[in-house]
């Protein structure tokens, strides 16, 4: 199994504090990688790490290697414009933008410099059939996105991430807000868009973990503590401090 | 460390106690069915076979509650494994119950013909099989993979008595056809007592397993 992202010691301080301490992982390519730990363990810091969206903080101070394909992302020669291109970012709340569903969907190759109508409609037409909405939408692609279901908009905001030709996607407690239903749609969505995509998921929902990801990754204050096969994290983990988190007897 | 859910560590105790309490029975219900070929008791045989129908119960309370922690509490790690081999020693237990059934039904079947010879061996055999179950359960309440083990030392004792036993029985049989139907309750019920202690090694290797999370199941003991 090859690695799409190679992290190595990594450490991030927001002013005095360290957020996260000495971080190694490797995250492998086209599978599911999920990050849990208690709130405040930096598995959201870290995921931020990926697209260098913690570059946003006001005192924030990054060491150690981040490597997407061996190319260095922490470098400060790195193209962040072509970085968010190629690791597309998904957040709790789907967050379509007042426009169509068609002008969601085609938002990013707008702003990048692409609008032939041709090409728009193509990309519209195959990120929606990746995230399984095209079907039902396929005759209101000009209604308002806002007035779609949550699921809907989720994956919406997915397909947006997906038109801009990811490699990969980042979701960050991608199903807090939807009701159990959608959530294992967009879990079942996940399993088909890892043939094609690495995807890293942080979520609070152990099940979730458990559910819909190959690789679960368990930190706590900071550090990893332990990354392996899920299977083997949730029926038989190497460290204690993992045993005591995903069994409830933490803290 | 206590579970967040404290009900949950409740509900994890009253298996344990469940499990406790069935293989307590089924070392109970060895001793009477041994007890009564020994004496010759039928009376005593059939009171086994009625309280088999108690191990029954107690497995089907095993299973119903693994089933509902299971589903209602989504275990992990240890608890899982805990869990799922508490299913497993329960499955266990009542075929350990069946096998003293057996006892008390071979009992039944010789009422008062004479025995071919002494009961010597076999209650030796009781003996180590309740020994077994007890070191089983012992394991099972403290996690204790140290005392598991030692059920493999009884198991081979256990198996060389039922050898001997055999070894005599057939010789028996082999100078004196008319002892035949009076010997092999014998030979079958030191089949019964050397399959329950396998039960108990089963027991032992799913101790293991709750413990160290490692399979020895099919893989020679270690």
């Amino acid at each position: 199994m090859s690695e799409k992202i190679e992290i190595k010691k990594l450490n991030l301080f927001y002013g005095d504090f360290h957020a996260l301490i000495d971080v190694n992982l490797g995250i492998p390519e086209k599978r599911v990688t999920s990050i849990i730990g208690p709130s405040g363990c930096g598995k959201s810091t870290l995921l931020r790490c990926l697209n260098r969206m913690n570059d946003l903080v006001e005192g924030v101070r990054v060491t150690g290697s981040i490597k997407i394909d061996n190319i260095e992302v922490c470098s400060p020669n790195t193209d962040l414009i072509s970085l968010r291109q190629k690791v597309g970012m998904v957040f709790q709340r789907p967050n379509p933008f007042p426009l169509s569903i068609f002008e969601n969907v085609v938002y990013g190759l707008r702003i990048s410099g692409t609008n032939k109508r041709s090409v728009l409609e193509e990309v519209a037409e195959k990120s929606l059939s990746e995230v399984l909405l095209f079907d039902d939408l396929k005759d209101k692609l000009s209604d308002p996105a806002l007035g779609l279901t949550l699921e809907q908009q989720q994956k919406l905001c997915i397909a947006r991430v997906i038109a801009m030709r990811p490699e990969v996607i980042l979701l960050d407690e991608p199903c807090s807000t939807l009701d159990p239903i959608a959530t294992l749609k967009i879990e079942d969505l996940m399993q088909i868009l890892k043939k094609d995509y690495s995807l890293v998921i942080v979520t609070h929902n152990m099940q979730q973990a458990a559910r819909a990801s190959d690789t679960t990754c368990y930190m706590l204050l900071g550090e990893m503590i332990e990354c392996g096969e899920t299977k083997d994290i949730f029926t038989a983990p190497k460290d204690k401090r993992t045993e005591d988190y995903i069994s409830g007897r933490f803290g | 460390m206590i579970h967040q859910n404290s009900l949950f560590d409740t509900e994890l105790g009253e298996l344990k106690e469940t499990v406790l309490k069935m293989g307590i029975l089924v070392q109970s219900l060895i001793q009477k069915s041994v007890d009564s070929l020994k004496n010759q008791d039928p009376k005593l045989a059939q009171n086994v076979i009625d309280d088999d129908k108690k191990v029954d119960q107690l497995e089907l309370d095993i299973d119903e509650k693994c089933i509902n922690l299971i589903a209602l509490r989504e275990p992990k790690a240890t608890d899982l494994r805990f869990i799922t081999m508490a299913m497993r020693i329960g499955t266990d237990l009542e075929r350990i119950g069946d096998l003293a059934e057996d006892i008390a039904e071979r009992t039944i079947e010789l009422g008062n013909q004479p025995l071919v010879k002494p009961l010597i061996d076999l209650p030796k055999m009781a003996q180590l099989a309740q020994e077994a179950i007890a070191l089983a359960l012992d394991a099972f309440v403290t996690l204790n993979v140290e005392k598991a083990r030692l059920i493999w030392a009884k198991e081979k004792e256990m198996d060389q008595l039922r050898d001997k036993v055999q070894e005599e029985l057939e010789e028996i049989m082999a100078k004196d056809a008319s002892t035949v139907k009076r010997a092999l309750p014998l030979l079958l019920t030191a089949r019964h007592l050397e399959r329950i202690c396998d039960h108990a090694t089963n027991i032992a290797e799913d101790i293991i397993y709750v413990v160290e999370a490692r399979v020895v199941k099919h893989q020679g003991k270690s």
